[in-house]
Parts: C-alpha cells; sequence; structure tokens
C-alpha cells in the first residue's frame, strides 16, 4: 500500500494519501438526486452542502438518503464550504440509528464545473464518495463524483439505482 | 470495564482494524485520546500535530458538545460517556 504525504497551503493535510482500493461506483435514488439539485439550487449563489448516508458494498457506495448541512464560511461562501460538525454529527447519529453510517459528501459549485479544486484536494479525506453539483441562475448543472485515490481524485461513476433497506 | 466510547470516523477506521468504536478508559479528552492512540498507534498523526495540539482537520465533541466549550482536551469525561471524533469537511471552487 503506497502512501504519499502531500503538504497543503498551510503545512498540513487531513490524512495520509494512503492509495487503497475503494468503491468506484455511486449509487444515488432519483429522489436523493432531486433533493441535492433543491437544496444546491436553493443555495445559490453560495456553495450548499451536506452529507450522503448509507452504506459501501463491495465497490459500490449506496446512498440511501442524503442530508443538508450549513456552511459556516460566512467569508467567501460563494466559492468556499465548510460544513457545520454539528451537522455531521447529527447526520452521524441519525445513520447509526438506522445501521448506516456516513459515507460521502456533497457540495455545489456555484458557475463552476463539478470537478474537485485543488481546495477540494487539500481537505479531502479518503474512503468518501464526494459529489459535486454545478449551480447557476438557471439550477442545477452536471453532477459527478469522486473518490480520493492516492494524492488525487479519481472519478466515480454514478447510477440511479433504488436502493433496498 | 471502560469508561468511555470513543466513535471513529470513517476515514480513520483503517487504522483500529475497521473499529467503529473503541472502548477506553479516561478521565478527559486527553486521557482518552491518549489511551486511543497508545492502542492504535496510526492515529496519532492525524488527531494531533507536531506541538500536541489538536490538528484543525478534527473536531472532537464529548456527547452533544464541542470540547471549546468545556475546556479543550482537558475537559473531563464522564463514565459512559461518547467522544466523536468529527472530521472536517471543506473545500470549494476553484
Amino acid at each position: 500500500m503506497a502512501i504519499q504525504r502531500e503538504i497543503g497551503s498551510d503545512g498540513a493535510t487531513p490524512i495520509e494519501r494512503l492509495a487503497v482500493l475503494a468503491p468506484q461506483e455511486l449509487w444515488l435514488p432519483a429522489a436523493e438526486r432531486l433533493r441535492i439539485e433543491q437544496w444546491a439550487t436553493a443555495g445559490y449563489p453560495y456553495e450548499a452542502c451536506g452529507l450522503l448516508i448509507g452504506r459501501v458494498e463491495g465497490e459500490r457506495t449506496l446512498a440511501v438518503r442524503a442530508a443538508e448541512a450549513r456552511n459556516l464560511n460566512s467569508e467567501r461562501p460563494n466559492d468556499r464550504y465548510l460544513l457545520d460538525p454539528e451537522d455531521f454529527l447529527a447526520a452521524d447519529r441519525s445513520a447509526r440509528a438506522e445501521g448506516l453510517d456516513v459515507v460521502g459528501v456533497w457540495h455545489s459549485h456555484p458557475d463552476h464545473s463539478a470537478r474537485p479544486s485543488a481546495t477540494d484536494l487539500e481537505s479531502a479525506w479518503g474512503e468518501y464518495s464526494y459529489l459535486i453539483i454545478t449551480t447557476t441562475a438557471r439550477g442545477a448543472g452536471e453532477l459527478r463524483c469522486w473518490r480520493l485515490n492516492g494524492g488525487e481524485f479519481g472519478e466515480e461513476s454514478i447510477r440511479q439505482e433504488e436502493i433496498e433497506a | 470495564m471502560s469508561d468511555v466510547t470513543i466513535r471513529i470516523p470513517t476515514p480513520l477506521r483503517s487504522f483500529t482494524g475497521g473499529a467503529d468504536e473503541v472502548a477506553v478508559d479516561g478521565g478527559s479528552v486527553a486521557e482518552a485520546l491518549g489511551n486511543l492512540i497508545a492502542r492504535h498507534e496510526g492515529l496519532a498523526s492525524h488527531l494531533f500535530n507536531a506541538q500536541g495540539g489538536l490538528r484543525k482537520f478534527v473536531n472532537i465533541y464529548v456527547d452533544d458538545q464541542h470540547i471549546r466549550a468545556l475546556g479543550g482536551l482537558d475537559a473531563p469525561v464522564g463514565r459512559g460517556a461518547v467522544v466523536h471524533i468529527v472530521p472536517a469537511v471543506a473545500g470549494g471552487a476553484p
């Protein structure tokens, strides 16, 4: 297992970049995609964010449901987000109560592509599916999913699937 | 019987053998985390910086309260408390 350490602009990274084989496909029910689109567009022109709750089965992340979270970055919310840890805690608790887990993060890129940025990379954790959605004044745009693999993001495919409990 | 349960987020479970919770003894957050690291050394550099302070990428809660409201790493933890390691999640474009 190769370990790469990258140093961010502040001299630290969240985690050593372990090169681990991880899920490469995200299952997202239509209703959850719609919720994310609605939250993201309601937040425009600011970045909106939240979590994916579900389970991992082999090479699939099953996002049973999405949760909304507050963006605590009030200085530059147009292009930065800081997910409220209180909302993470609440999502983790409710996930556990259902026998599920926090399996990913979603956030929006207002007027920007759904590709992860250097800022996204700097703060990323391994073993989460990172869903990014473009928003514009016209509404929600492309939706893409990413996962940290070594020192960079690799794209995960998204399948619109209903998930059995 | 251990006093405290520490909740481990997914990105750090590779350091605990996959465990999402670890039971430890400890009368304070610092003690509990110290005992956690003694058992799972790989966590050390992900929780603490070189100066021994908590890294900015993790938040620590005792039950429902962030430790900054409880006195930081010296915050007491009672028997049966749950210490949550909550990852800081952030980013942005570009």
